[in-house]
């Protein structure tokens, strides 16, 4: 391995290293930086990293995190190993190496389980602040999941959107032009799509992102919500009884057997043609449009976006799929660690991510609102904001364990799936997730 | 000339030995040296983490941070969850059933493959491979099969024979969803207990049929009064590992339904799994787990002494 050092690493921060080592590299005027004083980490002499992340929804997504890593092994002899891992199995992973002090130097998990274990991360506010100063700040969501009262805990790296995602030639047989940004327009939407053959669907069953997403949304579009500012358990309120028989009224416009639907189930049936309307990330339509298959490609240019709409809360109420980087304790390497870290989120490196994954996972700082991909598809324009305006799990209480337990007991999708499959009323339903989000909230 | 040596005794080691070679010489410390591995394991890779179990179900500890002794808090806990007692009932049930028809078409099957079969040896490897593929895969397969929308079960009866007009919501409805889970442990089951009773078949003498038959033994009495003594021992043995297996099954409900829908399909196991890694609450998850242990003491003890060889089958007779 090569000596790296304190002047390598101003270079490796400046990002015009790659340029120059590789010779490929491209000077992206289009993000604006600020002249910021590098942090100058310089990795431990011998370093080594394991990287685990979420594995891939889109393609591009993998092809240039692994690029930009082998950039950084190119220009500081650190070899980084990544480990792609199932969305499913990423949190108990990370669970175990937390727990057993032993495991991926950097762990790239869900925005919430840093809160889990804030005692078993290195805090990160060198490395956040030279990022917010450099790249105009980090999006109020990003900070909010990053940092533990002052101090940055994990940093977020990207984050995915929930948006409705339609087909428009059967949107606009349903007579509407374009997706109602309020809840009864969007209730007779379904209605409508449903009538016509081309119902919608929406993912019920117990996993990582999409149930999770869109039940939040639907309560919190009502104005209910979990708990209050001071962490007491409000799920059980006449909001979250109006949102779930809103739920229910939705569900019957469904296209049948949505409460087992996993996270890859409403892509398989939206690009099966099966449904016409769901809520997913923009992996959809990046999956059509990269096809090999032209009558993908075709389907591609029917598939347009859409914000959630709002409801009586009157604001919007999306949730965000946060993806937040912890560099471990017992990693024997943090000064590399940080310095992948900031090679990753450097706009050289950075943009080319967000481009090649077309804004799948959304960026944190706000520096990248002027990236090219945002302008080179007008469909990508309703994922821009992800970390913005997005709310976070366990709102309006605390990011910690109760709330990553009751997130991870499906706590809001169960109450919402029972609802809607009329195994209990909405009363009853409230009522349970009540007593069951209390037994977290009690002992926290 | 031929001579003869002098036998020496062999716990009188040789004076001018070595001491390691005395020391290997000497019956007790060749019984320590020989079972020191094997308890080693036994203690690091079983009993530790048992105890260790056992230890956090009565503390309070979460992932990051270590927990205090709480004594049965857990347990009260547990006690008003309704999740939990679902995740019990269910698991017992899912054993039950599961267990019974694994035997019941297990057995049917070892009969067949104990007959004359053409190609039989190719038969019995094909029959192993729903047991050598590994669960997750399997289980992978099973969530196709189960899916809402392309179910290849529902396209065959709903598109191909006509017989119904909607496609089955295998997973969606508890029920449904049950049912769909007991029969995909069924299928990767089966082979398991099909191969054990096939070997056990094999081991009965087939002078007793013949002798049986000599006496005019109808196939069901020769069956009834020669092969079910003659397997109870091995029929013992592989039910107390099947039901240990059902018992405590993960892969299959974690890969198809992560205990959806509704919690209406958690085992104890992906419950405790559930809370103590994905939840954080170690204690609580452990707690769930080590409950598990009494149900799977009793099972085992019934299964093994229900069905253990008994005196009258070695000609003797039962006390």
């Amino acid at each position: 391995m090569k000596r790296f050092t304190r002047r390598d690493s101003v270079i490796l921060g400046a990002g015009a290293a790659s340029a120059i080592a590789l010779g490929a590299g491209r000077v992206r005027a289009a993000i604006p930086a600020a002249d910021v004083a590098d942090p100058g980490f310089v990795p431990e002499s011998g370093a080594a990293l394991t990287v685990l992340r979420p594995s891939k929804f889109v393609q591009g997504d993998e092809d240039l995190f692994l690029a930009n890593t082998a950039k950084f092994t190119e220009l500081t002899g650190v070899q980084v190993n990544v480990d792609f891992e199932s969305w499913t199995d990423l949190t108990p992973k990370a669970a175990v190496a937390s727990s057993i002090g032993s495991g991926p130097d950097i762990i790239m998990g869900w925005g919430h389980i840093s809160h889990q274990y804030p005692d078993a991360v290195i805090p990160l506010d060198d490395l956040a602040a030279y990022l917010g100063a450099k790249y105009g700040g980090w999006w109020p969501m990003a900070e909010k999941y990053g940092k533990q009262g002052d101090r940055w805990i994990s940093m977020p790296i990207g984050a995915s959107g929930g948006r409705i995602v339609y087909r428009k030639s059967w949107v606009e047989e349903a007579g509407f032009t374009t997706v109602p940004t309020d809840t009864d327009g969007f209730l007779d939407l379904c209605r409508k799509l449903q009538a016509n053959g081309h119902p919608p669907g929406l993912a019920l069953g117990n996993a990582e992102g999409d149930g999770n997403a869109w039940t939040a949304w639907l309560v919190w579009s009502h104005g209910g919500a979990m708990v209050d500012e001071e962490n007491r358990v409000i799920i059980n309120s006449k909001e979250t009884v109006e949102a779930l028989k809103y739920g229910k009224a939705l569900y019957e416009t469904f296209i049948p057997g949505t409460e087992s639907w996993l996270d890859a189930s409403n892509n398989k049936a939206f690009l099966a043609g099966q449904v016409g309307l769901t809520q997913n990330g923009i992996s959809v339509y990046y999956a059509a449009k990269t096809s090999e298959d032209d009558r993908m490609r075709q389907l591609a240019e029917d598939i347009y976006h859409a914000r959630m709409p709002i409801g009586p809360a009157g604001k919007t109420t999306e949730r965000s799929l946060t993806v937040n980087a912890m560099v471990m304790q017992y990693t024997d390497y943090p000064n590399a660690a940080k310095a992948y870290l900031q090679f990753m989120m450097e706009a050289e490196q950075y943009d080319d991510w967000l481009t090649a994954c077309i804004g799948y996972w959304n960026h944190p700082l706000r520096a990248y609102d002027a990236s090219a991909i945002w302008s080179a598809d007008p469909k990508h324009e309703p994922y821009k904001h992800v970390l913005k305006d997005a709310l976070w799990d366990g709102y309006r209480g605390d990011l910690g364990e109760a709330s990553s337990a009751v997130l991870a007991d499906f706590v809001m999708v169960e109450m919402v799936s029972t609802v809607c499959a009329g195994r209990m009323t909405p009363e009853e339903g409230a009522a349970e997730a009540q007593r069951r989000a209390e037994r977290y909230y009690d002992r926290a | 000339m031929a001579t003869t040596a002098e036998p020496r005794a062999p716990s009188l080691p040789a004076p001018n030995q070595s001491w390691l070679a005395r020391a290997l010489d000497h019956k007790p410390t060749l019984i320590i040296l020989c079972l020191t591995p094997a308890l080693g394991l036994l203690l690091v890779f079983l009993s530790f983490p048992l105890l260790f179990g056992i230890w956090l179900a009565f503390t309070d500890t979460r992932l990051g941070r270590p927990g205090e002794f709480v004594g049965l808090d857990n347990y009260r806990s547990l006690f008003a969850d309704r999740t939990f007692w679902t995740a019990v009932w269910w698991t017992c049930f899912y054993t039950v059933v599961a267990t019974v028809l694994k035997f019941g078409l297990g057995l049917w099957l070892a009969l067949l493959l104990n007959h004359r079969l053409p190609m039989k040896s190719l038969i019995r490897a094909i029959i192993l491979v729903p047991w050598i593929v590994p669960t997750v895969l399997s289980a992978i397969a099973f969530w196709w099969i189960y899916d809402p929308q392309f179910s290849i079960i529902s396209y065959v009866l709903v598109d191909v024979l006509g017989w119904r007009d909607t496609y089955i919501n295998f997973l969606g409805d508890p029920w449904n969803a049950r049912w769909s889970l007991i029969w995909a442990n069924v299928w990767r089951g089966i082979p398991f207990v099909a191969i054990c009773l096939l070997a056990g078949l094999q081991t009965i003498p087939p002078s007793l049929y013949e002798a049986a038959m000599l006496d005019g033994a109808s196939p069901w009495q020769r069956f009834w009064h020669i092969t079910m003594p003659m397997l109870m021992p091995i029929l013992a043995i592989v039910l107390a590992f099947s039901v240990i297996f059902t018992f405590t099954d993960f892969q299959l409900i974690y890969a198809i339904t992560r205990g959806g829908p509704a919690n209406s399909t958690h085992l104890m196991a992906t419950l405790a799994f559930q809370r103590a890694v994905n939840g954080a609450q170690l204690g609580e998850g452990s707690a769930i787990a080590v409950a598990m242990i009494p149900f799977l003491v009793v099972a085992t003890f019934v299964a093994y002494f229900a069905l253990a060889r008994r005196k009258w089958q070695q000609g003797g007779s039962d006390d």
